[in-house]
């Protein structure tokens, strides 16, 4: 019961925090930290994008104080620039520099921003190319290429389903646990990324602590969702929606995919971004493998399987167009972790509910590593990615 | 989430021109154009007078019969603007950068009172003959703060000399603005002219060791925003010296002309008759030149990461004759 004694007990450490903290800031100790010292400046570049003789560059003001980007050097010299709203950013407001600069095709272009104390802040465009504009061809042309890389290889890994039902006890055991395998390498290759991608961000939105709560958030909602909805019985998550789980889990990492060709497009990483196409086509056939491997012993209609595969594959389509048109790091890190901890929840329901025995038997284990191997192969064709 | 980008893309355009900060107008995205946006809104130095104002001292005679030139030099800490919106606290003689350009007759006697406001030792080194004791440069010879040496030396030899302090670090005190012309005119003076002074020099705001911004007496591009004026076929002299740190040499280049040139000027006959000169650290000079058309001519340093960093200006010659 809430009663006014119990409301003024909950207030009055409230009252009291907020006291202590005003004398802090009056007289108390925090003046140690007052002192003459220049503010701390810091300008981050989230994004360029570049139009015909025109550089873009979406910046924020990462540090602690308020900092004026005073001028704009272009590869070392002082360059004719404008910047919207205005020059003087408080902490995380952001501002567009717009600098018209005949760029050449292919060239790196080295951008320095000075602020009015005259620190310099680099960013480096390693390849100038003209960034795509999201007209409807553009739209077409990366939902194409997300259905290439996403869409079209998951279903044909889906297609082996009624050859894989065809297969024994034991062969389907072995490739349950190849799935976990295949699942194991996602959520390393995931956290990966997202720890690269964390490395970038300023350290004033902790990447990486986002990253963490992407995976722990999607791994416990996912738990919950699971242990209310989707039972059997005997307490054991249906097959069915152990294949939706994997499904939705795959299709987040593939939307980090789909974020990784776009952007790679954008920052003009091109023969980055053909080693990624190639490369995520082939790896994402195995995913296929993985949806459909839990429903082996059940029937599965055509419509069922056509969903799986659109929840796997589809988001591809969005993260191309994301990454290609609007990337942003933190969206980035959060779609990975998400990713990652629905992959991780999905391999706790494949594995949870079977005995000891099955889970350490050879074969098995032989299937989990063949899985990671499988994926590890595959991902070399990535290459650096 | 694409059309809102590119709709805020197409609209931040728009406002560039709407809004004009620091004297941003209308970005024009037709041309491009090296250099900084806006202008200097400090008036911590004056560039327009800080050209051709030399400082004379006060004159009095010795017993002897010759004359004694006394002058009043305090350094002092101040923040400067270098170019626009940048600010850099710098080390000053007299409260600017370059300091006063002293000028004196050879043979003179010179006194210089020399008080330091500044928050550490400094000193003042002159170029040119004097005792051990006047040198400036040794650990004992720097003047603590709040303290006063007089320097006492014989104007000698002619020509254009530098002034600077000796304290270490050196780069360091150099660097952050301790350093000055001074002028020894020979005794039946030189040709009249148009007489102009500039320390081509830079700085390194982020202490990278490399410097972001160049330029002749300080602001980075300011006799671009103003040109110099002068006229048409009248004898323009130019002292002229480099004060660079971090680099090894500076360059000084005018177009549509050339120009005679004496090293250190000490000399009577010039050394060079050319349009380009190339100047080590300290080296200094004497540029003697007309410009024979009216109109806008470029002057800069043909280092011309240099030009593109600050060191470019514009010489305005007004027309006075026919042009043939």
């Amino acid at each position: 019961m809430l009663t006014a004694k119990t409301i003024t007990y909950g207030l009055i450490p409230l009252i009291l925090l907020g006291i202590v903290i005003y004398i802090l800031f009056r007289e108390g100790p925090l003046s140690i930290f007052q002192n003459d010292l220049p503010p701390v400046e810091e300008l981050h570049v989230m994004r360029h994008s570049l139009a015909d003789d025109v550089i873009y560059l979406d910046i924020v003001n990462s540090g602690p104080d308020p900092c004026t980007l005073a001028q704009v050097m272009v590869r070392g010299a002082f360059w004719q620039h404008g910047v919207s709203p205005r020059r003087t950013l408080t902490p995380l407001e952001k501002a567009r520099v717009t600098i018209p600069f005949p760029w050449n095709l292919g060239e790196p272009v080295e951008i320095t921003l000075l602020s009015s104390t005259g620190l310099s802040f680099v960013y480096e465009i390693e390849v100038a190319s003209t960034s795509p504009k999201p007209t409807a061809a553009a739209f077409g042309r990366f939902a194409l290429l997300g259905i290439y890389v996403g869409v079209i290889p998951v279903a044909l890994g889906i297609a082996w389903f009624p050859f894989l039902r065809r297969l024994g006890r034991k062969s389907l055991g072995f490739l349950l646990y190849f799935t976990v395998g295949l699942l194991a390498f996602l959520v390393v290759d995931a956290l990966e990324e997202g720890l690269e991608v964390a490395e970038m961000l300023p350290s004033v939105y902790h990447g990486k602590a986002l990253l963490i709560l992407g995976v722990v958030g999607a791994y416990l909602f996912l738990l919950g969702l699971s242990t209310r909805r989707m039972n059997n019985n005997d307490g054991t998550t249906s097959t069915a929606a152990v294949a939706w789980l994997i499904a939705f889990g795959i299709g987040l990492h593939n939307m980090g995919e789909g974020l990784a060709i776009g952007s790679a497009y954008v920052l003009g990483e091109f023969t980055l971004g053909t080693l990624l196409v190639i490369g995520f086509t082939i790896h994402n056939a195995t995913e296929g493998i993985a949806i459909v491997s839990p429903l082996l012993k059940e029937k599965a209609n055509i419509p069922f399987l056509i969903g799986l595969g659109a929840l796997a594959g589809v988001p591809t389509i969005l993260g191309c167009w994301i990454g290609a048109f609007t990337y942003s790091h933190l969206w980035a890190i959060l779609f990975l972790g998400i990713g990652a901890g629905a992959i991780i929840q999905v391999m706790g329901a494949i594995v949870g509910p079977r005995s000891r025995t099955e889970n350490l038997d050879p074969l098995n284990l032989l299937g989990l590593l063949v899985g990671f191997l499988v994926m590890y192969g595959t991902g070399l064709l990535v290459g650096a990615a | 989430m694409g059309a809102v980008y590119i709709a805020r893309s197409v609209s931040s355009l728009e406002m560039e021109n709407k809004e004009t900060p620091r004297g941003l107008n209308g970005l024009d995205l037709t041309s491009f154009r090296n250099g900084t946006v806006g202008d200097v809104t400090s008036k911590a130095l004056d560039l327009d007078r800080y050209i051709d104002n030399y400082m004379e001292g006060t004159v009095s005679i010795l017993p002897d019969g010759r004359t004694l030139r006394s002058f009043e030099i305090y350094a002092v800490d101040k923040e400067i603007e270098i170019a626009p919106g940048i600010f850099f606290p710098a080390w000053t003689y007299n409260g600017h950068v370059p300091g006063p350009t002293l000028r004196a007759t050879e043979g003179e006697r010179i006194k210089i009172t020399f008080k330091n406001l500044g928050d550490r030792p400094h000193s003042m080194h002159f170029h040119g003959f004097h005792k051990a004791a006047m040198d400036g440069a040794m650990l004992k010879q720097l003047v603590p703060t709040g303290g006063t040496f007089i320097y006492e030396f014989n104007a000698d030899p002619v020509g254009v000399h530098l002034y600077h302090c000796h304290a270490t670090p050196l780069t360091q005190h150099i660097h952050n603005g301790l350093y000055g012309f001074w002028i020894i005119d020979p005794k039946e003076g030189r040709t009249p002219a148009r007489e102009l002074y500039m320390i081509m020099n830079g700085f390194d705001p982020n202490f990278d060791e490399e410097n972001e911004i160049y330029g002749v007496n300080t602001i980075a591009f300011h006799y671009q925003r103003y040109p110099i004026e002068v006229k048409q076929n009248e004898l323009i002299r130019i002292y002229l010296g480099n004060v660079l740190e971090f680099d090894m040499i500076n360059s000084f280049h005018i177009h549509a002309t050339f120009f005679d040139y004496y090293p250190t000027g000490t000399q009577k006959k010039p050394r060079d008759y050319t349009d380009t000169v190339i100047l080590g650290q300290g080296e200094r000079g004497i540029v003697e030149v007309k410009f024979p058309y009216p109109g806008d001519y470029m002057f800069h340093g043909h280092k011309t990461e240099f030009a593109e960093r600050g060191w470019m200006g514009i010489f305005r010659v007004i027309p006075t004759e026919e042009i043939q």
